[in-house]
């Protein structure tokens, strides 16, 4: 029993779990049993072509998107029950997008501290302070008072991640961050997202990154057709993969 | 407008200048031209009422003066109408714009029925309804509240202004895009403060020139309410008209009137244009 307890103390508890999972928009079915378990402190990557539903599945993840069938539980919180605390559950989720999304009218520093104060209802002070060291963490101490429109598009993408950090999630989701970055940039908010990974931060990441993917993910995910079709260890996935529509996929990308 | 600053080597897009001559000068010179254009024609009238008029009596220009602290008290009454019903059909008008992008549609319907009906109507009928319909005085038990004329006349203008605010304000925070709404959910923002932290001062930005326009077209319909007998500017010229009994005096005298509201509109829309100018820049 005891035994037990420290191996999956090891492992660290699942934070996310995906069973069965379908989406559909209508009568266009997007996710079809989509099994998935994150564990806290993993990393996990998804990968598939556009259309797949990998945006799809992040936003069931947090909510924001309803599923038809099968169930999500996020840190022991069942995301499909009706009665579900969606603004508890969110606090626990964070997640970064492809377009930013910062605010355009408050300050770098602002963005960060919004939710902690308004939403957390913490004290100003306490978060100002964790805001300074989130910001100084991505590497944009110099910039808590410039407005998103002054920043570039990496920078904006930092200030994103760490507003979504400000609220201490327990896991954190991120859909294609750097799709729409150049490669310089793409580089700063890839170590920021890496630095995270190796804290320990639970993460899951929807990427085309491949090679950034072979090195921070513990699983990496395929989809296609609404189904994940391969959670092997990384290295296997990329140097020998077990389907032949993944190994179709990654010729064509790698 | 803040240019986007960065210390790393990304491509900046490049803004081309407009082609047509939108910076200040032309406009400048147009305004200019219109105003003394406007000047020329009051003076011309002037004189040749002064020239046509009886030879025994007053001059046109002396009658003007004597008239023209009257005018411009009832011209300043008009103002305070407009700014009361502006503020009344702002208040209310808010509430219905937001209504109606309400998730619910037991909120929505209502505020976009309403929303259409006032705005399609004349705002003169609006007018004579909350002149006639409304009571004198509203008793609340012991208390009776007393609705003079001029409280009714700012409640009828405040129907359609209310209306087209409602507009306004849906159509700002139409033009938010769902990124905003997303991320702020995401965030775990309840509505009510994503829209009054997030989307609302966003939109406000881009309600403010339509909502000045929509000022400025109240200012001038505040004429309306010499209809319903109230001692407005209109009112008051007429009255002066009617008391001198001096054909050649009616075209300076409504010249008058006119030169004030359009010395109090037109900066009105000009910083509207201006304001326009710059958010569209902006994107
Ligand atoms: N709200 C919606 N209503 C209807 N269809 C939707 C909706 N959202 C997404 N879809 C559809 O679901 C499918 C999957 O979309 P999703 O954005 O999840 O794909 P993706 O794998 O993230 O693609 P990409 O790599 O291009 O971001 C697409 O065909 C899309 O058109
Ligand atoms: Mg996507």
């Amino acid at each position: 029993m005891a035994d037990k307890d420290i191996a999956r103390h090891r492992l660290g508890e699942p934070v996310v779990v995906v069973e069965g999972v379908e989406k559909a928009f209508g009568a266009f079915v997007v996710l079809r049993d989509v099994n998935l378990t994150v564990r806290r402190g993993e990393t996990v990557c998804i990968i598939g072509p556009s259309g797949s539903g990998k945006s799809t599945l992040l936003r069931c993840i947090n909510a924001l998107v309803p599923i038809s069938k099968g169930s999500i539980t996020v840190a022991g919180r069942q995301v499909n029950d009706p009665g579900l605390d969606k603004l508890a559950l969110r606090r626990d989720v964070g997640i970064v997008f492809q377009q930013y999304n910062l605010f355009p009218h408050k300050t770098a520093l602002q963005n960060v501290m919004m939710a902690p104060i308004h939403v957390l209802k913490q004290k100003r002070a306490e978060v100002e302070e964790r805001s300074v060291r989130l910001l100084a963490k991505v590497g944009l101490s110099h910039k808590h008072d410039a407005y998103p429109g002054e920043l570039s598009g990496g920078q904006q993408q930092r200030v994103a991640i760490a507003r979504s950090l400000a609220m201490n999630p327990k896991v954190m989701l991120f859909d294609e961050v750097t799709a729409a970055l150049d490669p310089e940039t793409k580089k700063e908010v890839l170590v920021t997202i890496r630095d995270l990974a190796t804290e320990g931060m639970t993460c899951i990441l929807v990427t085309h990154e491949m090679g950034f993917a072979r090195e921070v993910a513990d699983h990496v995910y395929f989809t296609d057709g609404g189904l994940i079709v391969e959670p092997p260890p990384p290295a296997e996935f990329f140097g020998a993969p077990r389907e032949a529509r993944t190994r179709a996929f990654l010729e064509q990308v790698l | 407008m803040r240019t986007a600053a960065t210390d790393l080597p990304v491509l900046k897009p490049f803004r081309a200048p407009p082609i047509a001559p939108s910076g200040l000068a032309a406009p400048a010179l147009l305004g200019a031209g219109l105003v003394a254009g406007v000047a020329i024609v009051f003076a011309a009238s002037l004189a040749v009422a002064q020239a046509t008029g009886p030879a025994m009596r007053d001059g046109a220009v002396t009658i003007l003066l004597r008239w023209l602290p009257l005018i411009f008290q009832g011209f300043l009454f008009n103002l305070l109408i407009s700014v009361l019903s502006m503020a009344l059909g702002t208040a209310v008008g808010v509430l219905f714009g937001i209504g109606q992008v309400s998730p619910s549609a037991a909120l929505r319907q209502p505020a976009w029925a309403a929303t259409q009906f006032f705005r399609n109507a004349p705002w003169l009928v609006l007018l004579f309804y909350a002149m006639f319909l409304l009571p004198f005085e509203i008793s609340l038990g012991p208390v009776a509240i007393a609705f003079p004329a001029w409280v009714k006349a700012i409640i009828g203008l405040a129907l359609p202004v209310a209306a087209n605010v409602s507009e306004i304000v849906r159509g700002g925070i139409r033009s938010i895009p769902s990124g905003q709404w997303e991320s702020a959910e995401a965030l775990a923002f309840s509505r009510r403060q994503t829209m009054w932290m997030i989307i609302l001062p966003q939109a406000v930005k881009r309600m403010l020139p339509p909502w000045m326009n929509l000022y400025a077209i109240l200012t001038m319909a505040t004429t309306l309410i010499s209809v319903v007998g109230i001692q407005d500017g209109l009112t008051v010229t007429r009255a002066a008209l009617v008391a001198e009994s001096r054909p050649e005096l009616m075209l300076p005298m409504y010249l008058l009137l006119l030169l004030m509201f359009f010395a109090y509109c037109y900066p009105i829309a000009r910083l509207t244009m201006a304001l326009e100018r710059r958010f569209h820049v902006k994107g």
